[in-house]
């Protein structure tokens, strides 16, 4: 396989720092709207603001899993074959575990005080705790060590497999639990400028990931790059000693 | 080169055979499972719960004494670079995966046996003649999915250090639907809390899934997982 | 002739340490060729790589006619490497891992009996639990197995430690009569009197380059 070539420098460019100040707007936006000017829900109070953070983090998490797995396909893929792909499949799992656990956490909370319990057996829940889960374990095998291409190998082949068991712990979750309480706030229900934050809050979220990843795997290639430049330091040192 | 399923025929067959030898899991696992069917009475402390909860624990017992099988099953591989010589041999590693899972299967077979035969002498499990096929069912299902789940997960931390306390952390996520799956068709088919026959088949058609899902995957993903 | 193994330059590496750091070598059909070299030189590794077992990461490495850059699987079945350990099933018999190892590849009953009675694996020694063998005994089932396996190129690293006199010389015939039947020999060691009476070439292995 090819090394492709690797320019080490600034993990930012222009259009990272562009997309950084909109994501910042965003997320002051959402903050200013979410904890101060939205009024508060009827049945809820206060604690509906807590759905301006999970839903968004929620998505991201999906998007993130969905994102890991296409890009391990990628690598797998011998015509597509190429390093790039494991970088953003790892920078994606990383991203994706971090705010699936804040989904965790904040649906916890929201539950504990909406429904009175912290956690319920719905097949929703038990699925993203599950995936949860099975990424930590993605990043644990992708620093196993070896060469580039194992660990790609390794955790791609991962990848696929958690993929492919979604669907089954969401069926065997939801036929186990059929009965359990549906989302209470609809997105019927969400009018004018509520809806209108929501909708920002979903977007920054977004952007938010976006500039998370790009930064991470560009952080992943720099640490690739150290890699081999210390591969190439070793093989000097190596020939060095033999000589002397 | 031989066909896959020679392969799987021959590595099946010397597995089994190792066991024969040693005697490893008639021996050690065997009786850790039983221990935990005491165990779990003396946490439970209640005739009634354990005759309610009966199928659950059969099928924890179950799972946790795959993760103890499997890992004995790797460990006889790279006790003398056993997996590096079977690489070397350039033998195929579908044929590989399927008869480690074959041999893996019969193993698991013969201990869920005695774990039902446990849950009846400890906690008052009867068996209704209704349900067998439904059981029968259950049991081959659930084990061909297990076995192929337990190879799958312990070829990838077989070998290099460290990796031998990933296997749990890999293999109980991916394993619920199993442990969801194979309890509630069991609770069908011993009629526990008034569940019924007819309630149990939905789960096997998920069991029968699963197995087949991981078949395929796993005969298609060995081979990279073990390869260094 | 084609050579049977022929690298170029070759670079390989266990993790971040540069295992073999830009090795040349070539060897023809039926030659034995021995390994010297210090501990931690990389004649494990060589011949871990020629086993299509480490992969290539810098230069051009064929072994039988297999480019291993491009898929060093495909070589490993015509290829048998004897390591510092054995690839024997403990708590099997003899006979059980030289009839595993062969039917691998198909072997029929008579070759498998065939390449016991060459390794001097009589019906006594056939029946008994692996586990209960020396060293010497091991090492010969280890061999018992590449020879029902057919291998055409025997990579063995360090075969005859533990091995006593009389075993030392019995291995060194072995091989040549290997050697002889057309197959190919590379054999790492740091032991000196080796030199002279078995190899047919030696070269040196220092700092993960040949000379």
């Amino acid at each position: 396989m090819k090394r492709t070539p690797l320019r080490p420098g600034p993990t930012s460019t222009r259009f990272t720092r562009a997309l950084g100040v909109a994501t910042i707007l965003g997320l002051g936006w959402l903050a200013v709207f979410g904890l101060l000017i939205s009024p508060d829900d009827v049945l809820q109070g206060s604690y509906a603001r807590l759905l301006y953070v999970h839903v968004p983090s929620a998505w991201l998490a999906y998007l993130a899993f969905g994102v890991t797995g296409l890009a391990s396909a990628a690598y797998l893929w011998p015509r597509t074959r190429s390093l790039q792909w494991d970088r953003i499949a790892g920078a994606s799992a990383e991203v994706g575990v971090l705010f699936m656990a804040i989904t965790l956490v904040s649906g916890s909370l929201w539950g504990k005080v909406t429904w009175g319990t912290y956690w319920t057996w719905d097949s929703r829940l038990t699925t993203t705790a599950f995936l949860f889960v099975t990424y930590i374990g993605y990043l644990a095998v992708r620093d196993l060590g070896g060469s580039h291409d194992q660990r790609a190998r390794r955790s791609g082949v991962l990848a696929l497999l958690a993929l492919l068991e979604v669907p089954l712990v969401h069926f065997s979750v939801k036929w186990w639990r059929p009965l359990h309480q549906s989302e209470t706030i609809e997105r019927g229900g969400l009018k004018g400028l509520m809806l209108f934050s929501f909708f920002v809050g979903m977007v920054t979220f977004t952007l938010l990931y976006v500039w998370l990843v790009m930064h991470r795997q560009r952080l992943i290639a720099l640490n690739d790059i150290v890699d081999d430049r210390g591969l190439d330091r070793a093989l000097a040192e190596r020939r060095n000693e033999v000589e002397s | 080169m031989l066909s896959v399923w020679a392969i799987s025929r021959l590595v099946a067959g010397k597995d089994l055979r190792v066991e024969w030898r040693s005697r490893v899991v008639s021996n050690q696992v065997v009786p850790f499972a039983a221990l935990m069917m005491v165990m779990f009475a003396f946490a439970l402390d209640s005739d009634t719960v354990l005759k309610r909860v009966a199928p659950g624990l059969v099928w924890l017992a179950a799972m946790f004494s795959l993760l103890v099988i499997v890992q004995r099953a790797f460990a006889v591989e790279t006790a003398d670079g056993a997996l590096d010589a079977l690489r070397v041999a350039g033998v195929r590693s579908a044929g590989i995966f399927l008869g480690k899972a074959l041999a893996l299967a019969a193993q698991l077979a013969v201990l869920e046996l005695i774990l039902l035969g446990a849950a009846i002498v400890l906690y008052n499990t009867h068996i209704v003649g209704s349900g067998i096929a439904l059981l029968v069912c259950t049991y081959l299902t659930a084990t061909v999915g297990l076995s192929f789940v337990g190879t799958l997960y312990g070829g990838l931390a077989a070998g290099a250090k460290g990796r031998e306390t990933l296997l749990p952390l890999l293999m109980l996520p991916v394993a619920a639907p199993v442990l969801i799956g194979a309890t509630r068709a069991t609770e069908a088919a011993l009629g526990t809390a008034g569940a019924t026959t007819s309630d149990g088949w939905p789960w096997i058609g998920l069991l029968a899934l699963f197995a087949v899902a991981f078949g395929v995957g796993g005969t298609l993903a060995f081979g990279s997982l073990i390869d260094e | 002739m084609e050579p049977v193994v022929e690298l170029v330059d070759v670079v390989a590496v266990l993790g971040a340490f540069p295992a073999l750091a830009g090795a040349t070598l070539t060897v023809a059909r039926s030659e034995i060729v021995l390994l010297r070299g210090p501990n931690g030189a990389g004649k494990t590794s060589l011949l871990r790589l020629c086993a299509g077992l480490l992969a290539v990461e810098r230069g051009t490495a064929t072994v039988l006619g297999v480019d291993l850059v491009r898929d060093r699987t495909a070589v490993r079945p015509r290829v048998g490497l004897l390591g510092h350990s054995n690839g024997l099933y403990a708590d099997l018999t003899v006979a059980d891992n030289v009839r595993f190892w062969g039917a691998t590849v198909g072997a029929s009953t008579d070759e498998v009996q065939a390449a016991m009675g060459r390794m001097g694996l009589t019906d006594r020694l056939a029946d008994v639990s692996v586990s209960k063998l020396s060293a010497g005994q091991r090492r010969r089932t280890a061999l018992a197995c590449l020879i029902a396996r057919r291998a055409e190129l025997w990579l063995l690293d360090e075969p005859h430690a533990g091995l006593d006199a009389a075993g030392r010389d019995e291995l060194d015939t072995t091989l040549r009569a290997a050697a002889a039947a057309g197959a190919t020999v590379i054999v790492a060691s740091h032991e000196l009197e080796r030199a002279g009476s078995l190899a047919t070439r030696v070269v040196q292995v220092v700092g993960g380059q040949v000379r």
